[in-house]
């Protein structure tokens, strides 16, 4: 009998790690704790993103009291003339126009951190762009092969290329540096995980408790069944 | 004062309803072996998953919207607009996988002692029942929350049908109410997952309940604690008091009564399950992408096919089988054949004796090989078909087809070691 759980739970996970591959992807090492990072984050969702992509389950006033963001100052800096706080975060493109416009509709970002492999994904996604002249916006993404989307963030990040071992050349022509860049797609990576489940921080704080409860709920259930037991045996 | 109120009141009860008696008989003085391992504790955590996939399935479809347009958007709404709706909605959603997990190791035990065996053929067929209504229950649950996933996984099963020959087409269209899976079809799996198959599920566990109380549980010796009257000798009898239908019927030994202790024991293995149940809700609720997996986070969309369709990881190994054989309707057949299999379980196995601890070397070999054989059959139904995960699937395959008929060759003349009247540990 020990031997078949032995083989049982020898050949589980062996199975289940067995599934993994596809691009490299660079670790963003984001914080959810740093509400700074999410606060710039957000802001840089608002001025770049939400042109075009919604956040349309996600709240301004939510977010506004996640990232402790004021909710006047909040409201008078994010929203516009007649939106009120409990409203969903979303825009005035019209999806059918969209999609003629870009090929397809430009996806919902509210949980783009959970279908897609999480924040590394899209820090890496964000710095991945290329230009590719066959494209029909001119540039092209290493994550995200034959992307729809332009370079939005070329202003910022300048321009890369992709040599001839398909390695990215640094990027010129920006007005921001690598390294500042990077901070500014780990903080929207930070944000989009955040936005993809808001109750992530709460979840894992009750977590602790909950299974502390239950690991000394566990002893005193041992004890009870031990006395109970003593006579049978 | 408070004590006599009650006294009398159960007084008053019982001459209406035999609910001190019930009590007796199937808690405080239900024999049960008292030799109960590990294995025993997962009858008792399925009952309590269920009763977890109920009440937190009440309170989400307070809030759950069984609509095209509305059903992704209300989940989600639950997930950040309800007080602890993301809590209920993980609850539930690891309760399935939980469930399940559960309900196979509940299989393994009955297989290891042979639980199924004559007189407890219909206790294990109820069981069956409940196995084959559960995954009905789950593969429409799992259409609710409109995910892409959802939606495609869902195509693919129900195209199944579609193999069969003359009214597979129809018959397709009838299950989905639409020429597609459509608005209608989530209004029916709702329908079915919130009211149809639970009332059908808890009949069924009642009835499974009730068979056992009938037949008694039987234990990891494999041997009986119900002895016929008059053959034990007093002073050996068990020590306890048990209810009039056992004790005039039989002597019974080795036995405790199942409450207080297995009730206590069952808290015990409650809580512990709790501590791994918990862990995985709070702190990887998508369980590594197996419990709820990433396509399932855009809406369904019937013009974008998920790169890899999988079915949830509790279908694993039929889901392998069926897509092992190249034809459809082959594969259909060997997908209901391994479950069919398996309701004649009780009658492939020709054996006398019970636990594996007293059968052939052989039937230890046949039954570790079928668990691997299953393992593995489930993990390559999460894993896209490649020519050799194929061969791996047909090799595992026949380990889980030859399990039953190997089973049915060796058990008629198996040397068995000698089964001990009593239990001694």
């Amino acid at each position: 009998m020990k031997r078949l759980l032995i083989a049982l739970f020898t050949v589980i996970p062996a199975l289940a790690f067995a599934s993994s591959g596809g691009v490299h992807l660079d670790a963003a090492n984001n914080d959810l704790t740093d509400k700074e990072s999410l606060k710039r984050g957000f802001d840089s969702y608002v001025n770049y993103c939400l042109g075009c992509h919604e956040l349309q389950y996600q709240r301004y006033n939510r977010t506004f009291e996640d990232l402790g963001i004021d909710i006047e100052e909040g409201s008078a800096k994010y929203l516009l003339n007649g939106q009120k706080p409990g409203e969903h975060i979303k825009n005035a493109m019209p999806a059918k126009e969209a999609a003629k416009w870009f090929g397809s509709a430009p996806p919902d970002l509210t949980l783009i951190a959970r279908l897609k492999p999480g924040p590394d994904y899209i820090y890496t996604y964000l710095r991945s762009f290329y230009v590719d002249s066959a494209r029909p916006f001119g540039v092209n993404n290493t994550v995200f092969k034959d992307v729809g989307m332009p370079h939005v963030l070329q202003t910022l990040q300048g321009v890369r290329t992709l040599d001839e071992d398909g390695h990215l050349t640094p990027a010129t022509g920006g007005t921001m540096t690598a390294e500042e860049y990077d901070v500014f797609a780990r903080d929207l990576a930070n944000f989009f995980e955040y936005v993809g489940e808001p109750n992530k921080l709460e979840r894992e704080s009750l977590g602790y408790w909950v299974i502390g409860f239950l690991c000394i709920l566990f002893i005193i259930s041992y004890l009870l069944k031990k006395e109970y037991w003593r006579d049978v045996h | 004062m408070l004590m006599n109120l009650f006294t009398s009141f159960m007084g008053w009860l019982d001459k209406r309803l035999p609910v001190t008696d019930a009590w007796n008989k199937h808690l405080a003085q239900y024999p049960a072996p008292k030799n109960f391992n590990f294995w025993y504790f997962f009858g008792s955590l399925a009952m309590l998953v269920l009763v977890n996939q109920i009440v937190t399935g009440i309170w989400l479809t307070m809030s759950y919207e069984p609509s095209n347009a509305g059903a992704f958007a209300s989940i989600e709404y639950i997930m950040r607009d309800v007080d602890f709706g993301w809590l209920l909605r993980y609850m539930h959603s690891t309760g399935a996988s939980a469930f399940f997990i559960v309900v196979y190791l509940h299989m393994m035990r009955g297989l290891m002692y042979g639980s199924y065996q004559k007189p407890r053929e219909l206790l294990w067929i109820f069981g069956m029942l409940i196995f084959l209504v559960l995954m009905a229950e789950a593969f429409m649950g799992y259409l609710l929350p409109w995910g892409n996933m959802s939606y495609w996984g869902a195509q693919v099963i129900i195209s199944l049908f579609g193999a069969i020959p003359i009214i597979g087409d129809d018959l397709t269209l009838w299950i989905r109410g639409d020429y597609v899976i459509s608005g209608a079809t989530l209004n029916r799996f709702f329908a079915l997952h919130v009211i149809a198959l639970p009332l059908v599920l808890v009949v069924l566990v009642f009835l499974h309940i009730l068979a056992l109380h009938e037949v008694g549980s039987n234990n990891p010796e494999g041997n009986e604690i119900k002895k016929p009257k008059g053959s034990v000798k007093p002073e050996e009898l068990s020590k306890f008091t048990f209810h009039k239908q056992y004790s005039e019927k039989y002597d019974i030994v080795d036995a405790v009564p199942f409450h207080p202790y297995y009730s206590v024991k069952d808290i015990m293995g409650v809580v512990g399950f709790l501590i791994l149940f918990c862990w995985v809700m709070f702190f990887a609720p998508e369980g590594g992408g197996y419990f709820m997996e990433a396509p399932n986070f855009e809406p369904a969309n019937g013009l974008k096919t998920p790169e890899h369709i999988a079915p949830v990881w509790y279908f694993g190994p039929y889901y392998t089988i069926l897509r092992i054989v190249p034809d459809k309707l082959l594969g259909a057949i060997a997908m209901f054949g391994a479950i069919v299999m398996l309701f004649l379980l009780p009658w492939f196995d020709r054996g006398i004796v019970k636990s594996v601890r007293y059968r052939s070397k052989l039937h230890l070999f046949n039954l570790i090989q079928f668990s691997i054989c299953f393992v593995v059959l489930g993990a390559l139904g999460t894993l896209p078909a490649t020519p050799v995960y194929n061969m791996i699937g047909i090799v595992a395959s026949f380990g889980y087809f030859g399990f039953f008929i190997g089973l049915w060759f060796y058990s008629k003349n198996e040397k068995c070691k000698p089964v001990p009247e009593r239990i001694t540990d």
